[in-house]
């Protein structure tokens, strides 16, 4: 043990306590430990620093009013356009997809679990929701290419053939656009199961936490289960709710594997055909298209290389624009219990 | 809606608040059924996914002579002579080098701040500084990674090497083994630190001595899953140049050139079997995804025996 803990044996007039010794590896210890801590600060400027670096560069090369206003994406190819949106419209499209499975699924999920499931099976399912929480996106990725892209494209191709010959009867020369491996809908929906579970745990804790004289006061006036949780529990957990949300939806914006392998690598052109939001096409979203890029060979310095931070960067002030929404959401409408 | 509710009038003349507790309580079981439908569809689709994944794979695993071919064999052109095997090294290497690096850092940064400081605007800075982290997409530290570990400290690391990739994936996990051990060390009563003042002890003798052995377990539940969630991570790996085709292992016997090798891992080489059309790498894909799912099953369970074995000593 220590030095200055006397020994067993030794008689105390032989123990000298070493203060000053202690006080300065105490000192020692703590400003190590301060310096680990200051890796995570480090690591936010390296982020920051490396983005706004290179995305400096960036707009050197390539004027920020192109970058905003050009309808084509194609950094990669001759005729270079850099038309961001093609991009972000892809990657909300496909936010958009998932949040609209992840908030009901979600939210749903954890109503039951904290007001009608009983303690025993609350504990079997919150673990099983785990399980899915913990499954790494790759396997998402490869369950939506091979397995819901199939049946959603089988579904359409049914719903094609019912209700092609009713619309042709109308505008006789119509016809619905095939739906291939790669589209946007497999991508959002098995995006949007990924990240149920997020929602589902997050906003279980922030309606467990609504204290129990909020329903019995509910009780009391004569408002059955249903009516106390929507009327009642819900807007009291309304901040850790909407803050839930907005954490799944920055998730699904982030997320890489699952759109870039079911949603495919075909940027889209902004246009009145609206093919750019339309689900049944392929799309590229930001983290797809930094996936590509990495994939071929991009040496430091050239066009390429820059453009992957200039979508990084965007990527990051979407996110960062979400954490920091839903970080003043909680603070404003946070409720306080005793 | 209060001021509907005159005393004197019945409750069934209010013309907001219809007392018809029967059509009420059919709403109230269709919601519950609602509820119920949606946790059910949840669990539904888990199960979906890993049994269509051993369905796809086990054709590849059906025999001790096919797993061990699958595992021990390098990537190949030829889909049912192709193994895991250079990738599940490399998610070795990559997972002790995380370890060896994160541990230290997230350990020593989560006692700084519940042990040893006080609250100021240092840490607070540091706080909010973590909780932001938590929200990075995975790919933004790839980009990190790219630039600072790949390119400009190209000569430590040696470029696109299992060092770059383990640094990054580190910073990622940071976050996580820094909150677990704050929760880890705020479960420590606080007799035993004021045990350990009184007879004399400076703070990090008490810390070194009493809190921290009984943190430990807490702590090493959180290790495990923090790795279990680098393992799986693909996105920031491809950004720094992580191979989907690699036919050699890093050398053990000379550690310094292995960890500055160009490296592959596990979810790298699913993706890069399951991004080509011919069927027959899916059954590939779908077979490391089994494997990769196997470890990930061990090392949770490792985590939930350690929780148990905590709760039990309590």
């Amino acid at each position: 043990m220590t030095l200055d803990i006397p020994g067993s044996g030794a008689t105390p007039v032989l123990w000298k306590p070493k203060r000053q010794f202690n006080q300065r590896i105490e000192l020692v210890v703590k400003i190590i430990f301060a310096t680990f801590a200051l890796v995570s600060v480090a690591t936010t400027l390296g982020i920051v620093l490396t983005l706004i670096f290179e995305t400096f560069e960036f707009f050197k090369e390539i004027p920020l009013w192109k970058f905003l206003s050009d309808a084509r994406w194609t950094p990669l190819i001759g005729s270079e356009q850099f038309g961001i949106f093609v991009v972000v419209s892809a990657t909300l499209l496909t936010s958009t997809i998932a949040i609209t499975v992840a908030v009901p699924l979600g939210l749903l999920s954890a109503i039951c679990l904290s007001e009608y499931a009983t303690a025993k099976a609350r504990s079997i399912l919150k673990p099983l929701l785990e399980i899915l929480a913990g499954v790494p996106s790759i396997v998402f990725g490869y369950f939506a290419l091979l397995f819901v892209s199939p049946i959603v494209q089988w579904v359409y191709a049914k719903l094609v053939v019912v209700l092609e010959p009713m619309i042709q009867f109308v505008a006789a020369d119509f016809e619905f656009p095939t739906m291939g491996i790669f589209n946007a809908l497999s991508a959002g929906l098995v995006l949007g199961v990924s990240i149920t579970p997020l929602v589902a745990s997050l906003s279980e804790d922030a309606i467990y936490a609504v204290p129990n004289s909020l329903r019995d006061g509910s009780y009391a006036l004569g408002a059955t289960k249903r009516e106390t949780i929507t009327a009642v529990v819900l807007p009291a957990a309304l901040s850790g709710i909407v803050s839930s949300i907005i954490l799944a939806i920055s998730r699904a914006v982030g997320e890489t594997m699952i759109v870039t392998l079911a949603g495919g690598q075909e940027a889209q052109t902004i246009d009145w055909s609206l093919n750019f939001i339309n689900p049944i096409n392929s799309l590229q979203t930001m983290t797809a298209f930094i996936v590509q890029v990495s994939l071929g060979d991009a040496p430091a310095g050239t066009t390429a290389y820059k453009t992957l931070f200039a979508v990084g960067m965007t990527l990051f002030l979407i996110t960062l624009t979400l954490n920091i929404f839903s970080f003043w959401f909680v603070r404003r409408f946070q409720e306080k219990y005793e | 809606m209060t001021s509907n509710l005159q005393s004197s009038a019945p409750i069934s003349e209010s013309p907001t608040f219809k007392v018809n507790l029967k059509a009420r309580y059919k709403v109230d079981s269709f919601f519950q059924a609602l509820t119920w439908l949606a946790v059910t569809i949840s669990i539904v689709v888990l199960a979906i996914l890993i049994i269509d994944t051993f369905i796809d794979g086990l054709p590849r695993l059906n025999s001790a002579d096919g797993i061990w071919q699958f595992i021990t064999s390098y990537p190949s052109r030829k889909p049912e002579q192709a193994g895991i095997f250079a990738a599940l090294i490399g998610s070795i290497w990559v997972m002790v080098l995380v370890a060896i690096i994160s541990f230290p850092l997230g350990v020593g940064a989560g006692l700084f701040l519940e042990e040893f400081a006080t609250d100021n605007w240092f840490t607070r800075i540091i706080e909010i500084n973590i909780s932001n982290l938590a929200g990075v997409p995975s790919i933004i530290y790839g980009l990190l990674g790219l630039a600072a570990f790949v390119r400009v400290m190209n000569p430590i690391t040696g470029g696109s090497s299992i060092l770059a990739g383990a640094l990054t994936l580190s910073l990622l996990i940071l976050p996580i083994i820094i909150v677990a051990t704050r929760e880890a060390l705020r479960a420590v009563p606080d007799s035993i630190r004021l045990a350990g003042f009184a007879i004399g002890s400076t703070r990090w003798q008490v810390v070194r001595e009493h809190v921290l052995p009984m943190a430990l377990p807490g702590i090493m539940t959180g290790m495990i899953l923090a790795l279990s969630r680098a393992i799986g991570e693909t996105a920031p790996l491809i950004v720094i140049g992580a191979v989907g085709y690699l036919r050699f292992i890093p050398d053990i016997s000379k550690p310094i050139e292995a960890i500055r090798s160009g490296f592959t891992v596990m979810p790298m080489q699913i993706y890069n079997w399951a991004s080509r059309p011919q069927e027959e790498f899916h059954t590939d894909a779908a077979a490391g995804i089994i494997i990769l799912l196997i470890v990930l099953l061990t090392m949770n369970s490792v985590a939930i025996f350690i929780r148990n074995k905590l709760q039990k000593s309590r």
